[in-house]
């Protein structure tokens, strides 16, 4: 198969998505958002739980294709212990990177690197995008507050 | 029918896709086009693009004879008794607002019902869910078959004296079946409520007879059977069309314009308000020329050997699951699927970087998905270009993706 589908689907997707991290709803979170992309058909539950201007904890729930929940499973990762401006900030990074732009090297990524890939699939980028845009509505709501 | 003489008809499908010769299979969300469609809309707008019904010059009668004269050949491809029973609309779901929003706004009442399917495509669920709501009308299913096909014995129960409107497709875009919708219109006549028919998945792959289905309304698309896209067309029965309500008005539509009150051009033109789809309405004619020429009975034919084939061949996949009836004489030309363990979205990604397009999705059919527990489903569907080896290259397609994901597991 091609060098192209590898970049797309590498191993730590498929890791996230077999074994998806955060998974499920949190009891006693501060903050329920649900998304749909309603030209596919997948959607995400997203809980959150803020305290004091920091994500504490983040789970996730829903059903889509490997670049969805794999996307999911990351950004839940990567936020957890953040502070919401934080978040905020990473997910502007990731839009940016699924735009194909350079991406400051200082920052470590961590697994969310490994999507980078997407930006060369724009039928795909959506897919990946879900689950932080639901986490971008959640927190720029609360910041509005 | 020669399928590499018609093939060459259609440039777009000379090309290649990630390095791999394309194989289009996803004619169902639309159809490519042949040369002479392309060329029809190339000499409309270099030789005599102008407005229509309206001025005197040269130009302007060349396009209003065009224009009229795609739809003397709609009328004739549905055998409507008439062209004041043929309106040139954007498409399907525009034909089928139509309907709802001036029919349905007059005739409903609370306590009514209108009765649709499980499989039906959005664009025949939501303008009744609307206009239901306006009008405290009850909408009601028919429910499916384990195989997801209807069957007579339920049409004949959901339907009752208080059924005003029934809505149903001739062909499923999910399950492929084909509804009997001549005797659902006869159950639907005796109970005194009228026959809408969605024909945008039949208009392009069957021969349609308005006057032997007895339909009241049908709504199609161009787009899907080798026309341009943004033209449709909605049929309707005269007695039904003249005491309607324009839903658009301005325009092309108008008879007498006074300060306070007006009066509209009779039918069909009273139904198309706004400069007309001229360029659309002409692709069109010319895709029915097209169709008429290679003969709808061949497509048909070819169609059903097509559809036997996938379902032979891909039932070899391991993991397959094929929606819809098995049995190929009660199908049309599409198969959707599912392989287990690969989302298809991510199939439709794998099969891309082979060339090969398929759909990939709800299908704009949320209810009927959550009827077959899929979230999402791949589909394949063929027109009269497709031959046995887009379908062998298909499965190979299908193989691969199996392997690819198992590797990477």
């Amino acid at each position: 198969m091609s060098s192209n589908l590898d970049a797309l689907y590498r191993r730590v997707i498929m890791d996230h998505y077999k074994n998806p991290r955060n998974r499920g709803i949190l009891e006693d979170g501060s903050h329920t958002i649900n998304m749909n992309n309603p030209t596919c058909g997948d959607r995400i539950q997203l809980t959150l739980k803020v305290e004091d201007g920091i994500v504490v904890d983040a789970k996730q729930e829903g059903e889509g294709c490997s670049i969805s929940m794999s996307s999911a499973s990351m950004m839940t990762q990567a936020i957890k212990g953040k502070k919401i401006e934080d978040a905020l900030k990473l997910s502007k990074i990731f839009s940016d990177m699924m735009q194909g732009k350079e991406v400051d090297d200082d920052i470590d990524l961590g697994d969310i690197e490994a999507l980078q890939g997407v930006a060369k699939f724009p039928a795909r980028i959506k897919c990946a995008t879900l689950a932080w845009k639901a986490m971008e509505k959640s927190l720029k709501e609360e910041n509005q507050d | 029918m020669n399928i590499q003489d018609i093939r060459k008809l259609f440039p777009i499908l000379d090309q290649e896709v990630n390095g791999k010769p394309l194989v289009y299979l996803d004619s169902s969300a639309t159809s490519q086009k042949p040369v002479q469609v392309i060329e029809t809309l190339d000499r409309y707008y270099r030789e005599y693009n102008s407005n229509v019904h309206r001025g005197v010059h040269t130009l302007g009668t060349r396009a209003t004879d065009a224009y009229e004269g795609a739809r003397e050949k709609v009328r004739k491809f549905i055998n409507a008794k008439s062209i004041q029973e043929v309106i040139f609309t954007r498409g399907t779901t525009t034909s089928l607002n139509t309907v709802a929003a001036s029919y349905g706004a007059a005739n409903l009442k609370e306590g009514d019902e209108i009765v649709i399917t499980y499989m039906e495509h959005h664009s025949n669920i939501i303008p009744w869910q609307q206009i239901a709501k306006r009008t405290g009308a009850q909408l009601k299913y028919i429910p499916l078959q384990e195989d997801g096909t209807i069957s007579l014995d339920d049409v004949r129960v959901t339907i009752t004296p208080n059924t005003k409107i029934v809505s149903v497709m001739q062909v499923s875009n999910v399950l492929g079946v084909i509804n009997p919708v001549k005797e659902i219109a006869k159950i639907a006549h005796e109970n005194g409520a009228i026959m809408v028919v969605d024909g945008a998945q039949s208009a392009p792959h069957m021969n349609i007879d308005v006057q032997d289905l007895d339909c009241d309304f049908l709504a199609f698309s161009g787009h899907k059977m080798c026309g341009p896209t943004g033209i449709g067309v909605l049929y309707g029965k005269k007695h039904l069309l003249e005491k309607m309500e324009p839903v658009e008005f301005g325009g092309e539509m108008i008879d007498f314009v006074e300060l306070y009150e007006s009066t509209w051009k009779e039918l069909p033109w009273k139904f198309e308000g706004g400069t007309p789809i001229i360029a659309g309405a002409i692709g069109l004619g010319a895709a029915i020329d097209f169709l008429n020429e290679v003969g709808l009975d061949n497509i048909v034919e070819h169609e059903h050997k097509l559809a036997a084939y996938a379902l032979e061949k891909m039932s070899t996949v391991e993991g397959i699951t094929i929606y819809g009836p098995h049995d190929p004489t009660k199908r049309a030309g599409l198969v959707t699927f599912n392989l287990s363990d690969v989302h298809p979205h991510d199939v439709a990604t794998v099969l891309d970087a082979e060339g090969i397009a398929v759909r990939a999705g709800h299908h704009c059919a949320q209810p009927l998905m959550r009827w077959l527990k899929a979230s999402a489903t791949a589909r394949a569907s063929f027109y009269l270009y497709n031959t046995e080896e887009d379908i062998d290259k298909l499965v190979e397609g299908l193989v691969k993706t199996k392997e690819y994901f198992s590797d990477v597991f």
